[in-house]
């Protein structure tokens, strides 16, 4: 099978951005990877977008301004994993042989608060079953229970996201924070205060995928649904069986990932995981067998998962730093990770990376993995 | 003045109403056709277990989109042993009651207006 390079990239920067559009942010995404890729009108065969929020022909609108429609333009919606979902269809069609190059990008411009969503039924809503912050508090007390993690270690994991995101100029919040401002930020849903909730916002994040071989190489871009049984599982049930855990969407994306690139947990340099919450980070490093079952806790208290530790995680600063805009957000790990093997992520570089791996899992339920090697 | 579920087919002043597929023989709620868990037309109504213990629980302290009733609320998840089924639910009573494992009954509470629910209570 011919590799995957990644040729180029381009982002919006993720926060507020009062009235600029979906479309605009878009735009700015995608002429810089296309001009970092030297790309030109007819010089991919295909575009994919993914948004969740951005209504009919999100892509068009994108490539529309920039006078580049002609080929397939396909808007993807897989919830927090969009973006990685487009990345995946992308690599796909590559490595089945029906395009050379493929354009994909994400747009989001999300109201603020807690996100609704048309996944839930009427009645639910009106019920209250559909805050979201509850059900990452529940998984944040099962993740303490079974691995002894405290509210302190849900705080170290924003401090330390909050630290790498002081130097990340695309980033939401650009200011570090201490552990004791955080749990003095309100209780949301206990245990879980505000500070270590990330906020959906907007932005755009583009990629562009070529067959060949380059400087930084996709191995693998791997998407999976939850299996059904347990109740906590992201796919948010309104019941589960007693005593089904079936492998979470997170650990059967990333096995599989794994085993397309030929590479294991041990051999990853970098790492940019889902902290829609802080105890989601936690959750992560043991779906992705960062650690073993019950051991993520030590992983933050011991500095492993901070820059210059043994493997940093979410050197970007996280969704905790950068916010959520649902579509671009798997892209913009992707995008990290390309300026991390490239060498050139400035302040928050992480030395010597050569394998990363980018995770993503939210409404659906929907996880991604994503690999990439230098 | 009458007062009206929250949506018809949940459940009744004794108790949830959920579906025991014929095929796989899993109970599962709210009743759906097909078994959620096995695909199966086969799908009987059944009231699931009042009695139940606390297997996790929070608190919702600012209303969610699109719900216009009383905050905070008790939020949680319900074993009920006899069902096979950890349920998803609104709690009632005071949240320093709830402990792991607590015994919790059902009931049926106000949502504001002449619309009810349903939510899990320390027995």
């Amino acid at each position: 099978m011919t590799g995957i390079r990644i040729s180029g990239v381009g982002m919006h920067p993720f926060g507020r951005h009062g009235d600029r559009s979906a479309t605009d942010m878009g735009v700015h995404a995608v002429r810089a990877a296309l001009t970092e890729a030297g790309i030109e009108r007819g010089g991919f065969q295909a575009a994919f977008c993914g948004t969740a929020y951005g209504g009919v022909a999100s892509g068009h609108r994108v490539l529309g301004a920039l006078g580049l429609t002609g080929g397939p333009i396909v808007d993807i919606e897989a919830g927090c994993a969009s973006g990685a979902a487009a990345l995946a269809l992308a690599a796909g069609a590559i490595a089945a042989g029906q395009y050379d190059t493929v354009l994909v990008f994400g747009v989001e411009k999300m109201p603020k608060g807690v996100i609704r969503s048309s996944f839930f039924a009427p009645w639910q809503e009106a019920a209250g079953f559909t805050p979201a912050p509850a059900y990452f508090a529940l998984r944040a007390q099962q993740l303490m229970r079974h691995s002894g993690a405290t509210k302190h270690d849900l705080a170290a994991v924003v401090v330390k996201n909050r630290r790498h995101g002081a130097a990340n100029p695309d980033a939401m919040f650009q200011a570090a924070v201490t552990a004791d401002e955080v749990l003095a930020s309100r209780v949301v849903c206990d245990p879980l205060h505000l500070w270590m909730l990330c906020s959906p916002n907007e932005g755009a994040a583009a990629v562009v995928l070529q067959a060949g071989d380059g400087a930084v190489q996709l191995r693998a871009a791997v998407l999976r649904s939850h299996q059904p049984g347990y109740v906590l599982n992201e796919g948010t049930p309104m019941c589960g069986l007693i005593g089904a855990e079936p492998p979470t969407p997170s650990r059967t994306a990333a096995d599989a990932a794994y085993a397309q690139a030929g590479v294991g947990p041990g051999d990853l340099h970098v790492v940019e995981c889902q902290d829609t919450d802080a105890a989601r980070e936690l959750l992560a490093y043991e779906e992705l067998r960062l650690c073993p079952d019950g051991a993520s806790p030590g992983l933050v208290r011991d500095g492993a998962t901070a820059l210059g530790g043994r493997l940093p995680v979410n050197p970007s600063g996280g969704l905790l730093s950068k916010g959520e805009p649902l579509g671009a957000s798997a892209l913009g790990q992707v995008v990290e990770l390309v300026h991390q093997l490239r060498g050139d992520a400035g302040a928050r570089q992480v030395e010597g990376a050569r394998v990363a791996l980018a995770h993503t899992v939210g409404r659906g339920a929907n996880a991604s993995a994503v690999i990439l090697t230098r | 003045m009458t007062r009206e579920a929250v949506r018809a087919g949940l459940f009744t002043a004794s108790g949830l109403i959920g579906g025991a597929c014929g095929r796989c023989g899993r109970r599962h709620f709210p009743h759906a056709v097909p078994c959620p868990w096995c695909g199966s037309d086969d799908v009987t109504t059944v009231t699931l277990s009042s009695q139940g213990s606390l297997w996790g629980w929070t608190v919702v302290t600012a209303a969610p989109p699109g719900y216009d009733g009383p905050v905070p609320y008790g939020f949680g998840v319900v074993e009920l042993a006899d069902d096979g089924l950890h349920v998803v639910t609104r709690l009632a009573g005071d949240a320093a009651d709830y402990t792991p494992g607590r015994a919790v009954r059902f009931t049926v509470v106000p949502l504001g207006g002449d619309v009810d629910t349903w939510a899990f209570e320390p027995a």
